[in-house]
């Protein structure tokens, strides 16, 4: 039998759970910022893992994803702030936000459904833009999104009386709201890997990596290609609403901007660097893509310093130049991603010598 | 041979597929017997391959249609040939090649089974129970065709034969009432052959009607019961083996007016 890669050994599971639960508050010593930044991470991972289904297992090129983020991120910002004066529960708006989000996915994934490749990441980036377009432009005549100013002043989540903004004392330690999300976040994150690794070794899943593989062969051993296609986008989608939810939650504040087409490509990337269709190596891709990126925005400005005695070159634009070049060396001398499957591994060795 | 006596599986009425100006195939009737090995041959271009996809649905034949186990079959609707029991390989071998092996035979049963997303998300017991059979089945299938040693390899490097093999084995996982089989001895040599049809024969005797598309005359003539000859897309002869080699016009097609 085939079993989730992480859950092997007890120890292996101890060992893991008490890193996963001592990294806020390591993070926390750098202050706060780091916290977040690990709050990020984590969000992406659930996200990386939901365009992992449409993406690694079905083979469907979405450059789009970040629509179904902004739906998710939207309808929890509309419907729990003061813009519309609703405060609905988390209960309410989370299934709410990815059912629409769902929607959102059947609506993308009916039209393109003969669509393969190059034809189908064209469309999806331009389905993409157009709801972030209408995100920009919904203010007037009447205002539902707020336009570019976004929305401000979204309700937490919250359980009850139990916020998870500001600190709180839970069994005599201190916990800030960043941290509080963090566990929320592990805890989604691990249900979604849960998910993932049982859609893979499923019925489903394997029909979804049949059609990546060979669209015709699928279709003459009888898989439906049409409706396992339309899953695999709703799906994928519904992911992104829920992470969208919990974004505007944590943010407290929503706009257009978060949702350009330069996320949908840093989780395309994700995915693609860690290792297309291999949950660990998508989740690595995740974690290490939030997080460079900040190492590098407060490590290279001081370093510059330390080595020439004055910056040479504006941190912000040598952060970019460095990220970019790490991404095409990875995928110069590491095709297959970062952490392949052990499959493709094996096969690239072989080919390698 | 008593297959000559059995009830009719597939009859194929008046099919015919143009391409342009192309006729592919034009009004081709013919029928195949449950039970038999039924070979179709024909000089490259002639339309064998044509008519395989009319038939499993990935063509929507110009004219006429099929009579498939005594309802007519849906043209443009592979996903559904299958479920009525036709399985078929390909030509240029099609597999699922970054699947291992087993997956790509468990991918087979997808058409017997019905577990779907919330199964998979829970793992009941009725999932397990289908999942386990799944993979139960796919395991004896690769034991039929003698690939199980390659099971947990991913199917693009297997060998050219396995590759064929396990082509097969896929098929067999739907559970066909027919295997077509599209020219499964290309690029073979003698061994592999002699392999491939007691394989064939094997599958036959187990109860599974065989139509086969193929080059290798000398193994169309010593296997199949019946032997259809296309010619431009145009039927020339359906007869037993003895009668189709005599006949001049299956001379002339294949060696030329």
């Amino acid at each position: 039998m085939k079993k989730g890669q992480f859950f092997r050994s007890m120890p292996g599971i101890g060992l893991a759970a008490a890193l996963l639960i001592a990294l806020p508050f390591v993070a926390a010593l750098g202050g706060q910022a780091w916290v977040r930044i690990l709050d990020f991470a984590i969000l992406y991972v659930f996200l990386a893992l939901g365009l992992n289904i449409v993406v690694g297992l079905a083979g469907l090129l979405d450059l789009g994803y970040i629509a179904f983020y902004a739906v998710g991120a939207y309808t929890w910002a509309l419907l729990a702030s003061p813009h519309f004066g609703l405060h609905w529960p988390i209960w309410a708006i989370l299934p709410l936000g990815a059912g629409l989000a769902c929607f959102a996915g059947v609506l993308l994934g009916s039209p393109t459904l003969k669509l393969r490749g190059d034809y189908l990441a064209i469309v999806t980036l331009g389905f993409g833009e157009i709801v972030r377009i209408f995100l920009n432009n919904l203010n007037a005549p009447i205002n539902v999104t707020n336009g570019p100013q976004g929305i401000t002043l979204i309700d937490p989540v919250s359980f009850g009386a139990f916020k998870f903004s500001g600190a709180t004392q839970i069994l005599g330690v201190s916990l800030s709201g960043p941290q509080k999300y963090y566990f929320l976040l592990v805890a989604l994150a691990i249900l979604v890997i849960i998910i993932n690794v049982r859609l893979q070794n499923s019925r489903v899943g394997r029909a979804w990596q049949a059609i990546r593989e060979d669209e015709i062969a699928a279709k003459a051993i009888g898989i439906n290609t049409r409706n396992l296609k339309l899953l695999a986008f709703a799906m994928g989608a519904s992911f992104g609403g829920v992470a969208g939810g919990i974004f505007s939650a944590m943010q407290g504040f929503v706009s257009p901007e978060s949702f350009s087409l330069i996320e949908s490509i840093m989780i395309l990337a994700m995915v693609v660097l860690g290792g297309m269709g291999h949950i660990p190596g998508v989740i690595l891709g995740a974690v290490l893509l939030t997080v460079l990126p900040e190492v590098l925005r407060y490590g290279v400005g001081p370093l510059q310093m330390a080595v020439f005695g004055k910056m040479l070159v504006d941190p912000e634009s040598l952060r970019m130049l460095i990220f970019g070049l790490a991404l095409v060396l990875v995928m110069r001398f590491k095709p297959a991603g970062l952490w392949p499957s052990p499959e493709r591994q094996r096969e690239l060795q072989e080919t390698g010598k | 041979m008593s297959a000559n006596l059995s009830p009719l599986l597939l009859e194929a009425k008046a099919v015919a597929k143009h391409f342009g100006g192309v006729k592919a195939l034009q009004e081709v009737s013919l029928s195949i017997r449950r039970g038999e090995i039924y070979g179709l041959i024909g000089p490259n271009g002639a339309g064998k391959t044509t008519f395989f996809n009319c038939m499993t649905g990935l063509y929507v034949p110009d004219g006429g249609g099929f009579v498939f186990d005594g309802t007519p079959l849906v043209a443009d609707a592979p996903d559904k040939a299958a479920g009525r029991g036709i399985a078929r390989t390909f030509q240029n071998i099609r597999l699922f090649g970054n699947m291992t092996a087993l997956e790509n035979v468990m991918v087979g049963r997808h058409v017997r089974t019905g577990a779907g997303v919330l199964g998979a998300m829970f793992r009941n017991a009725a999932t397990r129970a289908e999942e386990a059979a799944i993979r139960q089945r796919a395991i004896d299938l690769l034991h039929y065709v003698r690939i199980e040693e390659r099971a947990d390899d991913l199917a693009r490097n297997l060998s050219y034969g396995d590759q064929r093999r396990l082509e097969i084995a896929r098929a067999l996982a739907t559970d066909p009432k027919l295997l077509c089989l599209d020219e499964p001895a290309a690029g073979m040599n003698a061994t592999e052959t002699e392999q491939l049809r007691d394989l064939i024969e094997g599958i036959r005797r187990d109860g599974t009607t065989i139509l086969l598309i193929e080059h290798d005359v000398k193994l169309v003539m010593g296997l199949c019961d019946r032997v259809a000859v296309l010619d431009y897309g145009a039927l020339v002869i359906e007869d037993v083996p003895a009668v189709v080699q005599k006949d001049q016009r299956v001379i002339e097609a294949y060696l030329g007016a």
